[in-house]
């Protein structure tokens, strides 16, 4: 076994027990350092492990894999707790222990990294667990306000039933076939295409990731737990536990049973019909900005499924793109939500008014946002969705499956709806009739930063899309469709 | 490979945009100075390149000042810009009707920062889509010059329905754009050259034509979605009343030029490269521009604001050129192109006018209005030549680019051309002249005794260049015609080239009824 290969989870697991240490030693007004330092290892950490692709190979007998496309998903989840890990610190003032809460985004990166890397049920189930259990953590963190607990009570029970559901479709997967690693999986999986209870099992494992990835019918708890958590665990959730369950749901359907998978088109092709319709037609009522995004993160589930759908390399290379301009995209919406809503107990859009002479930063940064969560040029959005909608096109043209036109008419049927949320949101920033609050927004220098970075991010993606394309290309070679 | 000035036309409102951005909101003449000088620049060199078109050396595929820059290698999309006669008129008649519109945007008094900087990106946007071969670029900069339309009429419109109108355009025209996107990519695929690359797709694609099914599918996509965004009859409805409220800098940017991106791709993109469906399709295309001929002809003769007046006869123009494309001929399809230009200097012309004539009244319902030629001399004027030039007469520039149709399109669709006829001289000159005598002559209502004209060189400059446009073309088509023939000639179907012995034959005849035309030496 090669132990250098897991270096990386290593060093963020270490790091994060450190944190707790830490926070015994720390005086507490010293706390924020303790944030910047946190940001500095995983930066260090990004440059020596991830910087060049040296990692590659296996270990635990072939538990764990990585490959592109994991290398691909550990750079998307250290560049998002990083950003993350600098929303936490602007909230800092608003939670009590507050290094306990960074060290517990460092408990969910590591199970991002491992399931990144699965390539077992085994590993896939105690990385998902790993992920879910910190998260109940953190999105209760406020522990003084009821909303943050209900959320965490929400997501805990529903969590709880998921993991309940993932656990006995894996038995069910054992039960039939007598493996648990993907690779042997896929070896046999043909042979038992056939057989229900094999399918049953693979369908609830499906359930179980689908939940993460909030696509419907899973998607229930993800408006109630986005409205309630602390703003930098929203984020966290917006981006880092949906990746995490993308990446293990593209390594299940096209590693564990590929067999299954290709008889599943028509299946997927539904699921993100009906997902990013429902995302969308619900997003329009809302006047909770996080609930809001919430319901939008279900809509972008619904696109990110239809690249799966797609089950061509450019879909799953299109679906790793679109990820990392979401990655920006909504980082840089809850970062103004952090900062410009914090007096606010509930984030209500209308807080925003007046935002663009309270902070024009802020105020561009939500605008910029908006506008690429809509999939407008030149932001990153809009190349995230022409290569979606291209690959689903792709398949429509080589599978002759006319399914995939029904599906691109309803991805563009929800993008026109979008329009108008998202665009709301614009208009109450620069042009409310009643603005109670004028008061100038003082931002901090890393926030600035923050800010500069996700626009920066924004732009990058959208206009020069070579280098994450190449990138996402690569990983997608890894899935060997 | 040096920067082609292409580049500069459409990069130089672009750059102003951003550099807008750091200028203090409170600084308002500079802002005004800086968009106007970009836009100017963007005009003389659009200029320039216009009278230079005819010594620059065409490339291997025709298109002059060319400059192609790789930009994502694996998908085949690079940044290419070129002219050839198809997009040389509409690149000059955009830049031109840009700086005419930065003018007019005196009347906007409020957030006047954001509306130059959109103006900007909406002229730079649209004059790269103009410029653009390469397909992704083409939607990609189009897309970046719409949504600034949204905003404007959200913030700046005029009236109580504004945010209505707003809405209803966004939700047309997004859709309109994303089918058309969807065709875009379709073809892309289909064609399966890995390039959106037009002058390679082209050539590839006569190589290898689609399958006839393929082109079945993509052609009514591409016809649908460009046909909203041109307010092809049925899908008209959010055009009247979209620039009925629209800010006029906007409804001139949007009417006059971005309005014709979608008619400029079913040329440039459709017709070559789908020639069996633009073939069976031509029919359908014939049949609904009689909708925007004729019925949106009578529903303007029944409007009582003078913006929805010029609103629908925009829309009913929109119908000869589709008779032109529908026509799949030389001589029609030129036509075609030379309305587009046409009509995009006579759009813009009317809107600024209407729009002056907001500004000072604050009404545009035509039975209050009257006599006011009386007051407004210079203004009154140009409106009187307007709306001669908008219903056909001689010596401006639709006269003959509509003269030119009815000669092209007569052989395929000879009924269908009489009701365009009955369309252009009757009902045109109908709601015209009645817009006329309502507004500029009669009594002049005691309110308006004071209107004052538009007096400093700077306040007659748009409309004046707008009109001169106009008779230029008027009086010398052959500065646009001799262009765009053998341009034309290269984008129609093998297949009706092949026997265009009838068409042809009709040649001599639209040289001898017009001799200004001079089609013949194509």
């Amino acid at each position: 076994m090669n132990s250098s290969l897991v270096k990386l989870e290593m060093c963020v697991i270490g790091f994060g027990l450190v944190l707790m240490l830490a926070d015994v030693f720390v005086a507490p007004e010293r706390r924020r350092f303790i944030g910047y330092a946190a940001i500095g290892v995983l930066g260090i950490l990004f440059l020596t492990c991830l910087g060049n692709d040296g990692l590659a190979g296996t270990a635990f007998n072939g538990a764990y894999i990585n490959d592109g496309l994991a290398l691909f998903f550990k750079r998307l989840f250290l560049v998002a707790t990083i950003l993350v890990l600098f929303i936490a610190v602007e909230f800092a003032d608003r939670m009590a222990a507050v290094t306990e809460y960074f060290s517990l985004i460092f408990f969910a990166l590591a199970g991002m990294l491992f399931a990144a890397s699965a390539n077992d049920f085994a590993m896939l189930f105690v990385s998902l667990e790993l992920i879910t259990i910190t998260f109940y953590v953190l999105v209760s963190f406020q522990r003084n306000q009821p909303a943050s607990l209900e959320a965490g009570v929400k997501y805990l029970i529903l969590g709880a039933l998921s993991s309940a559901f993932l656990i006995f479709g894996i038995a069910l997967v054992w039960g039939t076939t007598g493996k648990l690693n993907f690779t042997a999986l896929a070896a046999v999986a043909p042979q038992f295409a056939d057989s229900k209870v094999f399918l049953l099992g693979v369908l609830l494992v499906l359930v179980g990731i689908g939940f993460k990835i909030a696509v419907f019918p899973f998607q229930i708890w993800a408006p109630d737990v986005y409205q309630g958590a602390p703003t930098p665990t929203t984020a966290f959730l917006a981006i880092g536990s949906k990746a995490a369950g993308f990446v293990l749901l593209l390594r299940f359907l096209f590693t564990a049973v590929p067999a299954v998978t290709v008889h599943g088109a028509n299946f997927l092709i539904i699921i993100s019909g009906i997902t990013i319709l429902y995302g969308n037609l619900c997003a329009l009522p809302q006047r909770n900005l996080k609930r809001l995004l919430g319901y939008s993160s279900i809509s972008h589930a619904g696109y990110l499924l239809l690249g799966v759908a797609a089950l061509n390399a450019n879909g799953q290379a299109a679906v790793m793109y679109y990820l990392g301009g979401y990655l920006f995209t909504v980082l840089a919406a809850f970062l103004v939500i952090a900062l410009a809503l914090r007096h606010l107990d509930v984030a209500d859009i209308s807080g925003l008014a007046g935002l663009n002479q309270r902070s024009p930063l802020l105020a561009a940064t939500m605008t910029i946002s908006m506008v690429s969560l809509a999939g407008i040029p030149p932001l990153a959005g809009f190349f995230g969705k022409f290569l979606l909608l291209k690959s689903a096109i792709e398949a429509a043209q080589t599978t002759g499956n006319h399914g995939y036109y029904c599906l691109v008419f309803t991805a563009l049927a929800g993008v026109v709806i979008s329009l108008y949320y998202y665009f709301g949101v614009i208009r109450v920033m620069y042009w409310s009739k009643e603005v109670k609050d004028l008061s100038p927004i003082e931002l901090s220098a890393p926030a600035m930063v923050t800010a500069w970075v996700c626009i920066g991010g924004m732009f990058w993606i959208g206009l020069f899309p070579n280098t994450l394309l190449s990138l996402a290309n690569a990983a997608a070679g890894a899935l060997k469709l | 490979m040096t920067t082609s000035i292409l580049t500069y036309i459409w990069g130089i409102p672009i750059l102003a945009a951003l550099a807008l951005i750091v200028v203090p909101r409170n600084y308002r003449v500079p802002i005004r100075a800086l968009a106007v000088l970009a836009t100017l620049i963007s005009a003389v060199l659009a200029v320039k390149m216009f009278c230079d078109f005819g010594a620059a050396q065409p490339d291997a595929y025709g298109y002059r000042f060319v400059q192609q820059i790789p930009w994502v290698d694996s998908l085949g999309i690079s940044y290419h810009v070129g002219v050839d006669g198809l997009n040389v008129g509409l690149i000059l008649m955009g830049a031109i009707v840009a700086f005419a519109a930065t003018l007019c945007a005196f009347e906007i008094q409020t957030r006047e920062k954001e509306f130059y900087i959109l103006v900007l990106v909406m002229s730079g946007g649209i004059l790269g889509a103009f410029a653009s071969l390469d397909l992704f670029f083409f939607y990609f900069l189009h897309e970046l010059a719409l949504v600034p339309t949204f905003i404007m009429i959200g913030v700046w419109g005029r009236g109580d329905k504004k945010n209505y109108a707003a809405f209803q355009m966004t939700l047309y025209l997004t859709v309109g754009a994303l089918i058309a996107l969807i065709g875009l990519i379709a073809l892309y695929l289909q064609a399966g050259a890995n390039t959106f690359d037009i002058p390679k797709l082209v050539e590839h694609v006569k190589a290898t034509p689609l399958p006839e099914a393929a082109q079945n599918f993509i052609f009514p996509l591409l016809l649908f979605g460009f046909g909203i965004l041109v307010s092809l009859w049925p899908f008209h409805s959010w055009a009247p009343l979209g620039y009925g409220v629209a800010p006029s800098p906007t409804a001139m940017l949007h009417a006059g030029v971005l309005k014709k991106f979608g008619l400029y791709g079913l040329i440039r993109i459709a017709l070559p490269m789908l020639p069996v469906a633009a073939h069976q399709w031509a029919n359908v295309i014939a049949l609904l521009c009689v909708g925007n001929l004729l019925y949106i002809g009578w529903v303007a003769m029944r409007q009582r604001d003078l913006n929805l007046l010029i609103g629908n006869s925009s829309v009913a123009h929109m119908g000869f050129i589709f008779l032109g494309i529908a026509s799949l001929n030389v001589i029609g399809v030129s036509g075609a192109v030379f309305i587009m230009v046409a009509h995009g200097f006579l759009a813009a012309l009317t809107f600024a006018l209407s729009g002056y004539i907001y500004q000072q009244t604050g009404t545009l319902q035509m039975s209050e209005l009257g006599g006011l030629c009386r007051k407004l001399p210079f203004i009154g004027a140009a409106l009187l030549m307007a709306a001669m030039a908008g219903c056909g007469l001689p010596g401006f520039a639709n006269f003959v680019g509509e003269v030119t149709v009815f000669f092209g399109a007569w052989k395929a669709f000879p009924v269908i051309t009489v009701f365009a006829l009955w369309g252009a001289l009757v009902i045109g000159g109908v709601y015209m002249t009645r817009a006329i005598r309502q507004v500029l002559h009669g009594p002049l209502p005691e309110k308006w005794h004071a209107l004052p004209d538009a007096s400093s060189t700077w306040r007659k400059l748009p409309y004046a260049l707008l009109l001169a446009s106009l008779l230029v073309f008027g009086f010398w088509p052959r500065l646009l015609t001799d262009k765009i023939a053998p341009a034309a000639a290269t984008v129609l179907p093998p297949l009706v080239q092949a026997g265009a012995a009838p068409a042809a034959n009709v040649s001599p005849l639209a040289a001898a009824g017009s001799r200004q035309l001079a089609l013949e030496n194509k």
